[in-house]
């Protein structure tokens, strides 16, 4: 397969980008995306050339690490899948692929195609967690009994491995599937329950801070996201947060 | 409770409530519309109560002006925020891939709807107020019918007029549906939230278009 790829190249957070053209020949359907940008680094560097710099760590579907703008859409035009898991199938010999860094102004870019998402960590800093005694009075996890859809609806929520393709498909750069997954995943169970209120105001106060977009309910992110996390946990961190806000 | 007008859920739950009067607003005066068509004798009889109760002038005029303005500043305030959320914007995005034109062309469609209701307020408001407050006439509980179709005897005006509710009904295609879920509700009755937002965006809009069409070939002959 002989591709034409054109990819954003930029030597620092500081430095101005710009598109750059690469032929690249020999590509194999079998092959991922991330190993198609493999054999396009090893000759870059067999070049004296600069490899271009990407995320990735697991290449399973798992860790949330590798991103990438692929002809417009978050990990690509396959659908549940992360970029690690796009095939080269899914393209046509002769085909130009745009590669692009995750837009976002929470999101700057370090360089080439890797940003920066650590404001999805000070999101879930502020309220994505339960405070449980640990000194060695630690209460069996099993010993509240939950119902099995809402401990189903909770374990849905979980799966959201914060990779920030809902904020990159946005056309507003909303955070909002990724910040109701973590509030959901805890509103969900009782254990949740206890710090439910403060969880919910702090980690919507982190999200506008760190500068991200207003939800306008075009429902492209839950299209784009790898893991199909749905928008009933938008509506249900809206709720939260009505809630907490009424309950002061 | 500053925290709350700051708050990017409370700024959409605002924009929610603020759409969902105007809705409840259309269809009130859809109703009454409808009547121009196929009762005129009834359509001056509530033209004339709404122009002259003193609860729907003091009260619920004023309240309707200000949902139009608070819908539409949030509207903006929202679009600015969104456009600075993302400063460096994509040189490929598509956007058709995952939502629809709709949900992503609101501000156009809501600035479309906007400038029509101030031609709207032109045509038959700031008329309205003359006749009442300026000349100073004397009630005249029969002048509406043939008031409203005269207005649509240009024919660019309702083509205006028409462009208009096609907007309109894109607009709401997505943000009557949208209002519930920016509330928080997303349940088992969703899908029937939605199939009402189809039905009721194409027939009001529809029955607009056909109220504006039927006077413009139907006009008053003396």
């Amino acid at each position: 397969m002989k591709l034409t790829l054109k990819i954003w190249r930029q030597k620092d957070a500081s430095s101005k980008g710009k598109m750059v053209d690469y032929s690249i020949n020999g590509i194999e359907g079998d092959m991922s995306f991330l190993e198609m940008l493999d054999v396009l680094n090893e000759e870059l560097i067999n070049k004296g050339e600069e490899p271009v710099e990407f995320d990735h760590d697991c290449r399973e579907g798992i860790c949330g690490t590798c991103s990438l703008q692929i002809n417009g859409e978050p990990h690509g035009p396959d659908r549940l899948v992360t970029t690690c898991q796009l095939h080269m199938r899914k393209f046509n010999d002769g085909d130009t692929i745009v590669i692009e860094p995750f837009r976002a102004t929470a999101f700057p870019v370090i360089k080439d195609l890797v940003v920066d998402r650590s404001a999805f960590d000070r999101i879930q800093q502020a309220g994505g967690f339960i405070s449980v005694n640990t000194s060695g009075n630690t209460v069996d996890a099993n010993a509240i009994p939950i119902e099995k859809h809402a401990a189903d609806e909770a374990m849905d929520a979980a799966t959201c491995i914060g990779c920030g393709a809902c904020v990159a498909a946005c056309k507003n750069a909303s955070a909002m599937l990724f910040t109701s997954a973590k509030v959901s995943q805890f509103a969900l169970l009782p254990q949740g329950r206890v710090e439910a209120t403060e969880r919910v105001q702090n980690m919507v106060r982190q999200m506008d801070l760190e500068g991200f977009g207003n939800c306008t309910n075009t429902g492209a992110c839950e299209v784009e996201c790898p893991k199909g996390i749905s928008l009933e946990n938008i509506a249900r961190m809206n709720r939260e947060y009505l809630s907490a806000t009424v309950e002061g | 409770m500053s925290g709350l007008i700051k708050s990017s859920i409370a700024r959409k739950v605002v924009m929610a409530l603020s759409g969902l009067f105007l809705v409840l607003f259309l269809a009130q005066h859809f109703t009454i519309n409808v009547t121009s068509v196929i009762a005129p004798e009834t359509f001056n009889e509530w033209s004339h109560f709404m122009g002259y109760n003193i609860l729907v002038q003091y009260i619920l005029q004023p309240v309707l002006i200000a949902g139009i303005i608070v819908h539409f500043v949030m509207g903006i305030v929202l679009e600015l925020q969104n456009s600075k959320a993302r400063s460096i914007k994509y040189k490929k995005y598509s956007g058709s891939a995952n939502a629809s034109w709709m949900s992503r062309n609101m501000i156009v469609t809501g600035l479309v709807v906007l400038a029509f209701i101030g031609l709207h307020m032109y045509d038959f408001w700031v008329h309205e107020m003359a006749y009442k407050y300026i000349e100073a006439n004397p009630e005249d509980p029969t002048r509406y019918y043939e008031e409203t179709v005269i207005k649509f005897e240009p024919f660019w005006r309702t083509i205006i007029y028409i462009i208009a509710f096609v907007l309109l009904a894109l607009h709401l295609w997505h943000g009557f549906a949208s209002s519930f879920q920016s509330m928080g509700v997303n349940n088992k009755y969703t899908p029937a939230i939605k199939t009402f937002t189809k039905i009721f965006s194409i027939v009001i809009p529809a029955g607009f278009i056909f109220i504006a069409l039927y006077h413009h070939f139907n006009p008053i002959t003396h």
